[in-house]
């Protein structure tokens, strides 16, 4: 043993570590030794680096040695630890309940989750446990309780587990303030961050310090090189792809093929439809019958145990999943990843592939498995990014508005506080530190009254200013609101899939009688009408109707195709970064060689045919087909950013009279359709493109769409959950009737009317720049485009436009004119009358 | 003549009980045989009755609902305006009536005769809002009241704030909306607060025995949609 570890570690732990026949490793001693100079700490390691007993090594040590000293008796809660899943909380506590207990040590750790019963948790604040692991909302809440400081003022650590993936959402924000508390109340405690490899790790190390002063702004950085290289590769079959869809069903008994020879096999796919598709596929080939289970986040909970359990247990062969097994639950001894489909951004596959081979030293083993021709280029590039060990998370978040306004109304519940000192403290948290004070006072004055201009509702405040200057709540009934409504996740938006019972009685009934198989996004239920078959759940099912709160199906035939093509749970946009390694691929044809050779041909019929644009061009190529003009371009900015493309191209193609009818959008570009003559309007006025994909259609045109878009009142009604405007409606509740619930769409036209500027709007408007509208990625694309669009009239439909133009009737067409889907019901009626 | 115009652009015209209606965009209804427009379930001052409750709405509804009255008030300049209750949304409403909506409220009743049908959100209403009130009145053959009741009685009713949702490959849009089969009409809500009830609720069911169609208020313009095309939500 080193001698490092001799004056690092404890003797305990020494001979501990030499039983289990194991040597502290390098990066586990560096966390004490930090530890014990009072740095916060950004770990960065590789899965199977032992990371997490790293992250608590400090802390049990410390313990070990008070432990010693005051024997017994009430010790103050000394480590906390954070986790983005309940699950992953739980599972760490079992992990680490063996060391203490083979060690003997005289630590007690507990869990806190919102499944711990409330007897419990009075408990845990009256005698705290040694270690503590929860989640983000679960310290929300304990921080908003009375007894808060009191609780936490004795806290020397917090661990921060798989920090790169909290905090690229509202989640970190909320996170980013609770620790700003923590770190108020309990200065001396120290942070440790536990992150995957990011792109920037400054940001992380910025996250876990108080930013009050520019020398003291960044963690210490620890960082583990990635063991052995990973062994990647693309799936090549001998037939060509197909131009469009994401099913790889071609690759299926390939697959198979690569799970029979393994002995455990993670099958990775974007969507939850992919992973419904992938799973039906392979259990149609499956002869031998292999374990092979499903998991994704829709599913019922309880399903998702039983397989997680299996999985653990080393009972299945292959798990298909989605982003639901993206975190670092282990799963056991998983020898082999298959990623179906596009990897969509470098460090997500590189996290993925990291499943596999849960020793860091020996390499891992993944295939790639493109499901069309656009996603072999995607996978090459992913591929040459795996190997440079290049990396495109997101960029660090500016904290959300809606997210500070819920912890402001929190902070009142635990306690009186000063608005400057509460400013102070906010803006400790890196996602904050450049707070004005002016949207800091709005989100105080939005908690008081709603803060709007026409202040009407004074005697209403939720929170009040004393005379001695302090803002307090004004009565337990606003904290109990606030803790009902904490937390950045809104549920609401989902709907349970129950099976129904067909009467043999009275057939065409159906009762709502069977069980739960999971839900799906609200939105999807509602664009379903009696009849439509869609896939889930592993089955072709049959939607019959919603009765009450849930959507009521039953097994559609066997044979049935689902009807409903697609719908989006889970499914990432292209990341930035990809995209233009893709955009370089496509316009180097030395870079052809190293694509399959159906791809290549592809490509030079592209050239002859029309042109492959350079990276930095946007293709735009006209062509009749039937009677219609069409209009395809390729942008390569991934779907969301295309389907605000292809939202404000229709609004100005419509002012142009060129009449658009609809259309597409995918990953690599759009197709818009129009009864007018696009080409013919290009020839006319050289211009026409310059002007049509002008940067001031995120001006005047992209506030015209956002007052009806469905998209950007999805975000409001999210922001206005977080901040507290309207109370969140619990999965289950019923829906109590027209006159209790409010519509935060009819809230949302009225503010946007009367007050633009509201900083609710403003929250949502910051959201839609990156979110589900992704306006931003599309400002920088009509950036770098401009001057560089090169238009080709063709009289066909080239290679390249074959791809999108098959998401038509593949692909939900977008539209937000109410007008215009009432004006073809009412035409269906005059049509049936006529008939 | 531009008014007229603009008039026959944002309406449609029904029949109702052998006279003609004519269904407004703002969800107001006017009958040009007696001269008097209906209004039904304004819930003013919903945005402070929740705001009592700690959601501080925006406080705009109001303001925005008497925008809408005003509009259809003035367009078709009728001689009375009656609102088929709900005009409050609680009995605290009128007080709570900020003095810039009191006035503009003033503003519209004034030369007219006003009469507030009471509803179950109003079921008593003060005096200093102008107007008589009553519970239910009767014009011509049909009943005016707020809560519809099933019968062969031919009556214009609110209460439900009907909307209709279509879908349309894959599209959905979900409006407010009138229902009627001819001898009965169950008018939207025009309140901006006030949510809907699905057309295709079970509360429906027995006011239209023989089906309805259903008049859908788009952005421009009314559609007449059939009870066929409507989804549930």
């Amino acid at each position: 043993m080193s001698q490092r570890s001799a004056s690092l570690l404890p003797k305990t732990f020494r001979d501990w570590f030499k039983s289990r026949g194991w040597t502290p490793r390098a990066h586990q001693l560096d966390l004490v030794a930090k530890a014990r100079e009072g740095r916060s700490v950004l770990l960065v390691a590789p899965t199977g680096a032992g990371k997490t007993l790293a992250g608590f090594l400090p802390s049990l040590v410390e313990l070990a040695e008070r432990g010693r000293g005051r024997a017994g008796g009430a010790r103050g809660l000394h480590t906390l630890y954070i986790s983005p899943l309940k699950a992953l909380a739980t599972d760490i506590a079992r992990n680490l309940e063996r060391p203490v207990a083979e060690m003997g040590l005289p630590i007690r750790i507990e869990t806190r989750t919102g499944d711990t019963p409330s007897h419990k948790r009075a408990r845990q604040i009256e005698r705290p446990p040694d270690i503590l692991l929860t989640t983000p909302e679960q310290l929300a809440l304990l921080l908003a309780h009375r007894e808060a400081e009191e609780l936490f003022k004795g806290l020397r650590r917090v661990v921060l587990d798989e920090l790169h993936s909290l905090v690229t959402s509202k989640r970190g924000d909320l996170l980013s303030l609770g620790l700003a508390r923590l770190l108020a109340i309990a200065p001396q405690a120290t942070a440790v961050g536990l992150s995957a490899t990011v792109r920037e790790p400054d940001d992380l190390r910025r996250y876990l310090v108080p930013q009050r002063s520019p020398e003291n702004a960044l963690a210490d950085l620890v960082v583990v090189q990635g063991g052995a290289r990973p062994d990647i590769r693309m799936l090549e079959l001998g037939e060509p792809l197909p131009l469009a869809g994401h099913t790889a069903s071609l690759s299926m008994p390939a697959i198979y093929e690569l799970i029979k020879g393994h002995k455990t096999t993670l099958v990775f796919v974007n969507t939850r439809l992919q992973a419904e598709y992938t799973f039906q596929e392979l259990w149609k080939l499956n002869d031998d019958g292999l374990a092979i289970a499903l998991h994704h986040g829709s599913l019922d909970v309880a399903q998702r145990r039983r397989v997680e359990e299996a999985m653990a247990a080393g009972k299945l062969k292959a798990v298909v999943c989605t982003a639901t097994l993206d975190l670092g639950i282990d799963w056991g001894d998983v020898d082999l990843v298959v990623n179906v489909g596009a990897p969509k951004g470098a460090s997500r596959i590189m996290q993925r592939i990291g499943r596999s081979n849960h020793r860091m030293d020996e390499p891992s083993q993944a295939y790639l498995v493109p499901a069309n021709r656009f996603e072999i280029l995607e996978c090459r590039a992913a591929l040459d990014a795996v190997h440079e060990a290049a990396q495109d998370t997101p960029d660090a978040r500016i904290g959300a508005l809606d997210v500070l306004c819920q912890h402001i109304l929190g902070m009142a519940c635990a306690g009186p506080f000063r608005l400057e000192e509460l400013y102070e403290e906010v803006r400790s948290a890196a996602p904050y530190a450049e707070l004005s004070w002016e949207d800091y006072e709005a989100c105080v004055a939005f908690v008081a009254t709603g803060g709007y201009a026409l202040r009407a509702y004074e005697r209403f405040a939720k929170i009040v200013k004393g005379k001695d200057g302090l803002w307090r709540v004004r009565d337990a009934r606003i904290a109990q609101q606030y803790r009902l409504n904490v937390g950045t996740i809104v549920e609401s938006s989902m709907i349970k899939v129950r099976l129904g019972k067909s009467l043999r009685s009275r057939p065409g009934t159906v009762l709502p009688r069977g069980r739960i198989l999971g839900e799906i996004e609200e939105y999807f239920a509602e664009t379903l009408t009696p009849g439509d078959t869609f896939l889930f759940a592993g089955e072709v099912l049959r939607f019959e109707g919603i009765s009450e709160d849930e959507v009521v199906v039953t097994r559609a035939g066997s044979g049935t195709d689902p009807m409903i093509p697609s719908y989006e749970g889970g499914k990432f946009p292209l990341s930035t970064f990809l995209a233009a390694r893709v955009r370089d691929i496509l316009a180097d044809p030395f870079e052809w060689d190293r694509l399959p050779p159906q791809m290549t041909e592809w490509l030079l019929q592209q050239r002859r045919r029309s042109i492959v644009p350079g990276p930095r061009d946007l293709l735009v190529e006209t062509f009749p087909r039937g009677n219609r003009f069409y209009m395809t371009c390729f942008p390569f900015e991934g779907r969301l950013a295309h389907q605000t493309l292809g939202m404000l191209l229709t609004r100005r193609l419509e002012r142009a009279k060129l009449k658009p009818l609809g259309f597409v959008a995918n990953d690599y570009g759009i197709a818009i359709y129009a009864s007018g003559d696009i080409a013919g309007r290009a020839a006319r006025d050289p211009n026409f493109m310059d002007d049509l994909f002008s940067q001031d259609m995120l001006g005047d045109d992209l506030e015209d769409w956002l007052a009806e878009s469905a998209l950007m009142k999805r975000t409001f009604r999210q922001c206005a959950v977080i901040a507290g405007l309207i109370e969140r409606r619990f999965p289950g509740e019923k829906k109590t009737g027209r006159q209790v619930t409010i519509s935060t769409d009819l809230v949302y036209d009225v503010l946007r009317k009367h007050e633009p500027g509201h900083v609710l709007l403003r929250a949502a408007r910051a959201d839609a720049a990156t979110g589900l509208l992704d306006v931003r990625r599309l400002g920088m694309m009509l950036e770098r485009i401009r001057g560089r669009i090169i238009h080709k009239p063709l009289d066909r439909v080239s290679p390249l436009s074959v791809s999108v133009m098959l998401e038509i009737g593949r692909e939900s067409v977008y539209s937000d004119n109410a007008d215009e889907i009432l004006a073809e019901a009412e035409a269906a009626l005059l049509d049936e009358a006529l008939a | 003549m531009t008014a007229l115009r603009k008039i026959q652009r944002t309406t449609q015209q029904i029949g109702l009980k052998g006279q003609a209606a004519v269904l407004d965009l703002t969800g107001a209804l006017y009958l040009p045989d007696h001269d008097v427009l209906l209004v039904a379930d304004l819930h003013f001052e919903k945005g402070s009755s929740f705001a009592r409750r700690g959601m501080m709405l925006p406080p705009y509804d109001t303001r925005e609902t008497l925008a809408a009255l005003t509009d259809a008030v003035f367009r078709f300049d009728p001689r009375t305006v009656i609102a088929l209750g709900d005009s409050f949304h609680d009995i605290g409403g009128p007080d709570r009536l900020g003095d810039e909506e009191r006035t503009a409220l003033g503003g519209v009743q004034t030369g007219r005769d006003w009469i507030w049908i009471t509803g179950n959100h109003d079921r008593v209403l003060p005096e200093n809002i102008g107007g008589q009130v009553a519970e239910e009145m009767m014009l011509g053959s049909l009943t005016l009241r707020h809560e519809p009741m099933a019968g062969e009685q031919a009556e214009i009713a609110g209460h439900l704030h009907p909307v209709g949702k279509v879908v349309m490959r894959g599209r959905a849009t979900r409006r407010r909306c009138f229902l009627t089969d001819g001898n009965r009409c169950v008018m939207p809500a025009l309140g901006a607060y006030a949510g809907g009830l699905n057309a295709c609720d079970a509360a429906f069911r027995p006011l239209f025995s023989n089906g309805f169609t259903a008049h859908l208020i788009g952005s421009e313009r009314i559609f007449a949609i059939a009870r066929s095309m409507l989804c549930r939500d």
